[in-house]
């Protein structure tokens, strides 16, 4: 560990200070922090004067570190010595052509041609439709068969592609597929105007709008030197619990129809439009977009939103308490819920699985806690108590994130601090930088990662929605399930799919 | 001319009864749910439309529907509805009409293994399975019914001085033979807590995911077959709540279809407060319906005759 910088959340780090390892070094020092628990906040490549350069944020429970190494064309997989790197290191041969040799499953992530044009690592030509040059991993026996699901679907859900391998009724293997949804977005926020960023950050994923803009706000405030008063972060802070909350409350709802158990899933249907009215009363957007910018927040809360606020958020919780029993004490529920689609402990640390998903497995990890950004350094944290990894843990952990979650903003809502409107304005970054910022979205650990060149222009964006850690999570918990149990588990999950594809 | 009337209500009327279920189902949730007529709407949109057939499927796609649609007519034509003689009936009719149905469900099930989707041909496995334990639990209430009553068909079992209903000693099985026939037509016609007839999971769902590749009047033809199906199934039940042996024609079929409406009724409360069995627990649910009814026939064995 001598070799790894230690950083902090949002701080901004000289980019001379990062220790730059010699390769094998570099893999020696990852693998072993991460074979003792360490987990992958980000490992990626970036192009730097010509040279290819990876970079690796890595955490303990309440630390970050850093360290780079130059890029060699192949390498020895880290993934063949520790999973926890399977996903990044197939986005590194994505994107910029490096081979990881002995990687035990290489596939493309998003399937587009690499940044450098490179040499495809798949031997694919993108002309063609996904998966390209890809065979689905098979499964071979008398009694197999494939279902293949997307990747248009039958609900107004984000397209993927899901082939399941089942004997019978029980699912063998679930494959993934994603990309449809590739725009390009970390090449685009490194290509447009510093202006239009904000907007792009909050259409990463759409249900994760405040979890994104505030790690882009927060990232360019450190490279800025833009100071941000306590009563911007309130909002701020309010902000990331409503979408929470409302995203909570909508999938509790989305389980509860997944089971045909109807009357939940009505009032959770409405109680998720009344949060996201109250971001609209916020923000001005039912999905509180062109709320956080860097510097504070665009619209200030005043004594009359807070009026509202307290008022709705007292007249709901009881409703919503009174709802959640409903679906958590009828014995059918229990039944379709308990001891399905579970990811035990040791998977999920393997996969690093992180959010409710995590939680619910007993990784305890938030990153409010762990990396406290805004205000929630002095707030208390959620327990969970249901950590079995199945479709009622994650289920129990909403609940239980959605009544804590109400604490918070009842906490803050207390602390009448005024704030003044910050309108997008221009700054200078800090030359030659590096700035890691990490946020509890409602789906778990969001993060970003920015690197500037010696101009202070933006040299590289790296994003980490959640999701990226957790579809393969979802593909660990359909394992010998019935296979009529997966739009639950997936439900259970939930997970981005523009987030991910990017 | 009675018959004819009756026969011809009740397929007019059946779609009217399938809505009240969604009407039950919204109302225990909070919701104004859909207008009364929905069926008739969906079904007057459904036959102004083309088909569209896939290249990939055969004459056996386009079979499916209209045989299925059939069998259910053929069952109601020798069904007594509200006490009135059935229009055809003779001895034995009753085993002929439970394979008229099989024969129905075993077409919707190859038109479901044309289209070669992974999805139908899951979903027809589901079907197949399901069905044949339900048919066991039908064939023993035969057995019951012809040691009560000695004859083996709907009109001698429902109407006349010897009808078998809840109204005569015999009640106590009856009992029995209800509450398994309320599961049987749960199962064979896709309800809560066997299949779900509102989902769009496709991996989830038995019967609608047999019926996906349909479009049009053939739609629209499964759409009335399953409203007379269900309606079938009701009648059952409700022939054996009561006799309907009143010499007032209108108020014996008023009765009949207010015990109707309060079996939809029941339909929708079971279908608002429990979820769906998991795929594997279905089986179990519905063998309980044959335990009961088996039940009831080695009872008899002490105290008929």
């Amino acid at each position: 560990m001598d070799n790894l910088l230690k950083i902090a959340n949002g701080e901004r780090i000289k980019r001379s200070d990062i220790p730059s390892l010699p390769f094998h070094v570099f893999r020696q020092e990852l693998l072993q922090f991460a074979v003792n628990g360490g987990q992958i906040v980000h490992y990626f490549a970036y192009e730097d004067a010509g040279v290819l350069m990876v970079l690796a944020i890595v955490r303990s429970d309440a630390a970050l570190y850093a360290a780079a190494a130059e890029a060699p064309e192949a390498y020895h997989a880290l993934t063949a010595d520790c999973e926890k790197f399977h996903m990044f290191e197939r986005e590194i041969a994505e994107q910029y052509g490096v081979r990881p040799y002995e990687h035990p499953w290489l596939k493309h992530v998003r399937y587009h041609a690499n940044y450098r044009q490179r040499e495809d690592v798949f031997g694919n030509d993108y002309r063609q439709d996904i998966p390209g040059n890809y065979d689905y991993f098979p499964v071979e026996g008398e009694a197999i068969h494939e279902v293949a699901v997307g990747p248009v679907h039958a609900g107004i859900i984000e397209p993927g592609h899901f082939r399941f391998q089942c004997i019978g009724e029980e699912v063998l293997h679930l494959e993934i597929q994603l990309g449809y949804q590739h725009r390009g977005v970390e090449k685009m926020l490194t290509a447009v105007p510093r202006k239009r960023l904000p907007v792009i950050v909050e259409g990463i994923a759409g249900d994760t709008a405040i979890g994104h803009s505030l790690c882009y706000a927060q990232a360019i405030e450190s490279l800025g030197s833009l100071p941000v008063d306590e009563g911007a972060s309130i909002v701020r802070a309010i902000a990331l619990e409503l979408e929470r909350i409302a995203n909570h409350i909508g999938d509790l709802g989305a389980l509860s129809g997944d089971v045909a158990f109807n009357p939940p899933a009505a009032y959770f249907g409405r109680l998720r439009g009344e949060f996201l009215n109250l971001l609209l009363v916020l923000s001005g957007n039912r999905f509180g977009k062109g709320l956080v910018r860097p510097g504070g927040v665009a619209y200030t809360m005043g004594q009359e939103q807070r009026r509202i606020l307290i008022d709705k958020i007292k007249e709901t919780k009881l409703e919503i308490a009174h709802v959640c029993d409903l679906l958590f004490t009828a014995h059918t529920v229990q039944a379709r819920f308990d001891h399905t689609g579970t990811v035990d402990r040791e998977t999920a640390e393997k996969l690093g699985l992180v959010g409710y998903a995590g939680r619910a497995s007993g990784i305890a990890y938030d990153a409010r806690v762990s990396f406290p950004t805004e205000c929630y350094a002095g707030l208390p944290a959620s327990i969970n108590n249901k950590t079995d990894g199945d479709v009622a843990s994650r289920a129990a952990v909403r609940r239980e994130e959605v009544e804590h979650s109400f604490l918070l903003i009842e906490t803050l809502l207390a602390r009448e601090v005024a704030t003044e409107s910050v309108l997008a304005g221009d700054c200078k970054l800090a030359p030659s930088s590096l700035v890691v910022t990490i946020n509890e979205g409602w789906r778990g650990e969001v993060s970003h990662c920015l690197l500037t060149d010696a101009q202070g222009e933006i040299l590289r964006y790296k994003i980490k929605d959640p999701s990226f850690h957790n579809w393969t999570g979802l593909a660990m918990a359909l394992r010998h399930q019935g296979i009529s149990d997966f739009p639950l588990c997936n439900k259970s999950f939930n997970l981005s799919y523009c987030g991910f594809d990017l | 001319m009675e018959s004819i009337v009756s026969f011809c209500f009740a397929i007019l009327v059946a779609p009217l009864l399938s809505a009240i279920i969604l009407k039950v189902k919204a109302f225990i949730a909070g919701r104004k749910g859909p207008p009364l007529l929905i069926k008739y709407y969906t079904l007057a949109k459904l036959f102004k439309k083309g088909s569209v057939y896939s290249t990939s499927s055969s004459f056996v796609f386009k079979l499916g529907p209209v045989v299925s649609f059939c069998s259910v007519v053929m069952v109601l034509l020798f069904f007594p509805l509200a006490g009135i003689k059935p229009l055809l009936s003779f001895h034995g009719d009753v085993i002929i009409l439970l394979y008229l149905m099989g024969l129905g469900r075993f077409f919707t099930i190859i038109a479901a293994l044309d289209t070669a989707s992974p999805f139908e041909g899951m979903g027809a496995a589901r079907e197949a399975y399901f069905s044949t334990l339900a048919e066991a639990t039908l064939f023993v209430i035969l057995l019951l019914f012809y040691r009560l009553n000695g004859s083996f068909s709907f009109a001698a079992f429902f109407t006349g001085p010897a009808a078998i209903n809840l109204w005569s000693p015999t009640a106590s099985l009856l009992l029995l033979v209800i509450v398994a026939l309320f599961i049987v037509l749960l199962t064979e016609n896709s309800r809560v807590p066997v299949d779900d007839p509102a989902t769009h999971l496709e991996l989830t769902m038995i019967h609608e995911v047999m019926i996906l590749d349909h479009s049009g009047p053939d739609l629209a033809l499964i759409e009335l077959g399953a409203s007379l199906k269900l309606f079938f199934y009701s009648a059952f039940i409700t022939c054996l709540l009561y006799p309907f042996q009143l010499d007032n024609g209108y108020l014996n079929g008023l009765i009949f279809y207010a015990l109707m409406g309060l079996i939809y009724v029941l339909v929708g409360i079971t279908e608002s407060i429990m979820a769906r069995y998991k795929m594997d627990l279905v089986p179990k649910f519905i063998l309980t319906s044959f335990a009961l009814v088996f039940f009831a026939a080695i009872l008899t064995m002490e105290f008929v005759q």
